[in-house]
């Protein structure tokens, strides 16, 4: 015990030393939403950087719910795509009437649509925690999206309303017709959003929220009622949500169903999780790797939603705290300085899980490729190297990657975790907790 | 209005009944393992596209006996090998992983099988008319459906209430470890009711598919109106989920066939208004709202009934 206690106040002073390394954090955030489109200034970058950081603010808002309070909701798009269907009505009236709103507001109005609604309905909604609580959230969801398809003069049917950013007035002489201005007006919300949402997360409000996902029982014996605490988080990722909603509308210049549907739900609970709850950058990471793949893998292949199906099922049972959860662990190592005890075990398993990665995507191609999409030819080109689905070779070659990989990758995988036993006890008794 | 009336019920009572078979299995995976199983709609999914193409090789009546045992060959591995795994993490994670599943089912089927319906045709045996009501002629096969919904369910409840296996199953809930001490094993019979509860819904799958439309969205449609049924007649409780399956079921049909609106009943709306909300309230037949209602249902007992029917625990 003694031998613990002076290594753990010298991690300690080194971490209230960490105001300037926290300030720091978010001014390297805010310098590189600056920089970055200076840097890669494509337009086709330019739309990536812009999805990504509406995709960042979505998932911190879903993150509320999720990893603050602990509440599982399958319609967290509702609050989003009526944020952005009220940015839309109220940019065309600004256009009309020539009210003297400029466009950076209007993210702020969605933000307002997502919380009046989230207000009217989460006091039912919240009632209850857990596994009712993701089925009412469910069934909120489709009530909504299916009413956008009847009251067609709101939601304009199936293909949604537009509108038209440039018409409103002016701000700084910014017309918001290019998307490097468009990308700027998302990239200040991000910032602002995050901070707010970062902010919340210190308040009492933010803290209480924790306890009631940890132990409402005994929120309710300090004098807090666990509903209300759920409703104002509700409320409060309503709001933020609506504003990723607004921005959406900006960007698109149109508000459409989709945006309301549990395809939008599903997306943004699996760019939440994939990124990892338990931290507040989780799922920053997440949506910027979940938007990447999206656009990317849609290129790529025609399936790229079962390896998102895939990768999100690979998270829940294996890295349950998702790739932030996975970082965070490597801290005490890294402060203890046994990281690199474990790092030769990560090198010899790297191999035969690549090839077992590797056999998963061949087999996935190929059969994709073998029985959907005849009309697409049938070479898969993988790593460089091209397959052709029909061929007998093709497929033995996927079996024996798929096979022979996981049999191999089972046995480094072993020594990984014992590696980590060992570096994660030194790290402990040097007082570095994990 | 006589003839839509009875019509109207037995299709009602039809609908109602199949998803009853599917919920039943929902709802015995809940009581029994408190996993709320998110893929159960993709079981059923399952079962029409192993049954489409098992009779396609072999004909419909060995279909009807194996894919359902397949399905519950894929619902056992994914007990075995996911859940079991993760129940360490709580049942969110157990939610979490159904909830990938249900993706990951639904691209792999639209995968092979391409997101066209399936040609999955009543087999040659039932495709004759029953009977004969106001001059529509009712298909066999729809009888058919009705029956081996009712016989797997009167199964299933003598079995859960009646027999020494029910007896262990409902031991195993609330007494895992004693069960154990008395010599089952209890994992076994998790992944045993895991599996009897897929190969449900792989059953109706494959009577169902036929009669519906079987294509790689279905289980996306289905899936929230099961929920819907479970919250409505209370979790876990079986006669709660009957009860709002039939109700559900008989909503929803008889709302299809009516074509009634506001305009029709009181006249139409002054035409100068243009469109608006209200004209849109106004012109919308019950038909077209006929899939908004069982969520309206959900809502509405959620304000006035929390536990659902027939439901007896809050959370």
């Amino acid at each position: 015990m003694i031998k613990a206690v002076s290594p753990t106040s010298a991690a300690t002073k080194r971490e209230s030393g960490g105001a300037l390394g926290f300030y720091g954090v978010w001014l390297i955030a805010a310098a590189a939403l600056v920089v970055l489109p200076l840097i890669f200034s494509s337009g086709g970058s330019l739309t990536s950087f812009s999805l990504i950081g509406i995709a960042i603010i979505f998932a911190l808002s879903y993150n509320i719910l999720l990893g603050q309070t602990g509440l599982l909701s399958f319609g967290h798009a509702v609050q989003y795509g009526l944020g952005g269907f009220l940015s839309v009505h109220v940019m065309n009236a600004v256009a009309s009437y020539d009210w003297p709103i400029p466009l950076p507001v209007i993210p702020l109005i969605g933000g307002i649509g997502g919380l009046v609604f989230a207000t009217l309905v989460g006091w039912v909604m919240t009632k209850r925690a857990g596994t009712v609580f993701a089925m009412i959230s469910l069934g909120i969801g489709e009530l909504v999206a299916s009413s956008s398809l009847i009251l067609r003069s709101v939601f304009g049917g199936e293909s949604g309303i537009t509108t038209d950013r440039t018409a409103l007035p002016h701000m700084f002489g910014w017309t918001f017709g290019p998307q490097l201005q468009v990308y700027y007006l998302i990239a200040f919300w991000v910032m602002i959003s995050a901070i707010a949402m970062y902010a919340l997360t210190r308040t009492p409000l933010g803290r209480i929220c924790n306890a009631v996902r940890d132990n409402p029982e005994r929120v309710q014996f300090i004098g807090y009622d666990p509903h209300v605490v759920r409703y104002l988080a509700y409320m409060f990722a309503g709001f933020f949500a609506g504003i990723a909603g607004g921005l959406t509308a900006i960007n698109f210049e149109i508000a459409n169903s989709a945006y309301l549907g549990a395809t939008q739900s599903g997306i943004v609970l699996f760019a939440a999780f994939i990124g990892g709850t338990a931290y507040f950058f989780g799922p920053i990471l997440g949506a910027i790797l979940v938007t990447y793949l999206q656009l990317g893998l849609t290129n790529v292949t025609t399936v790229w939603q079962l390896y998102f199906g895939i990768i999100f099922i690979g998270i829940v049972m294996f890295a349950p705290g998702g790739i932030a959860g996975i970082l965070m662990k490597h801290r005490p190592l890294i402060r203890a300085g046994t990281l690199r005890t474990v790092i030769p075990s990560y090198l010899v398993a790297a191999i035969p899980t690549l090839a077992l990665v590797l056999g998963i995507i061949l087999t996935i191609e190929t059969v994709a490729r073998y029985t959907a999409s005849e009309g697409e030819g049938n070479t898969i080109n993988l790593v460089g190297i091209p397959f052709v689905a029909t061929a007998p070779t093709t497929w033995a070659a996927a079996a024996v990657l798929l096979v022979g990989g996981f049999l191999v990758a089972r046995i480094t995988w072993r020594r990984v975790a014992e590696a980590w036993d060992r570096a994660a006890t030194v790290a402990r008794d040097r007082g570095y907790l994990a | 209005m006589a003839e839509l009336i009875v019509i109207s019920t037995l299709n009602g009572v039809l609908f109602g009944m199949l998803l009853f078979l599917l919920s039943s299995g929902l709802t015995v995976i809940f009581s029994m393992m408190g996993v709320l199983n998110f893929a159960h709609a993709s079981f059923y999914m399952l079962g029409a596209f192993f049954g489409y193409q098992l009779t396609r090789w072999i004909g419909f009546w060995p279909a009807l006996v194996l894919a359902p045992l397949l399905v519950g060959a894929v619902g056992m591995a994914v007990e075995r090998y996911g859940l079991r795994n993760t129940h360490k993490h709580g049942h969110v994670a157990e939610l979490l992983l159904t909830f990938g599943l249900a993706f990951a089912i639904e691209e792999i089927v639209s995968m092979i099988w391409g997101k066209s319906p399936m040609d999955y045709r009543i087999p040659a045996a039932l495709d004759f008319p029953a009977f004969t009501v106001f001059s529509t002629n009712y298909p066999a096969y729809k009888i058919f459906m009705l029956v081996v919904s009712v016989v797997i369910f009167v199964a299933l409840l003598i079995t859960l209430k009646r027999t020494r296996v029910g007896l262990i199953v409902q031991a195993a809930l609330t007494h895992p470890s004693m069960v154990g001490h008395l010599g089952h094993n209890v994992g076994r019979v998790f992944m045993l009711v895991f599996g009897v509860g897929s190969a449900l819904a792989g059953l109706a799958g494959v009577i169902a598919g036929p009669s519906l439309v079987t294509q790689s969205d279905m289980a996306a449609l289905l899936g929230p109106i099961l929920f819907v049924v479970i919250v409505f007649g209370g979790l876990g409780s079986l006669p709660g989920a009957f009860i709002a399956s039939l109700l559900i079921g008989l909503i929803q049909t008889f709302a299809v066939a009516l074509n009634g609106s506001l305009a029709s009943v009181f006249g139409p709306l002054d035409p100068s208004l243009g469109p608006s909300p209200l004209t849109d309230i106004w012109n919308v037949t019950i038909a077209q709202i006929a899939p908004i209602l069982p969520y309206v249902l959900l809502v509405l007992v959620l304000i006035f009934r929390p536990m659902g029917l027939l439901g007896t625990r809050e959370s």
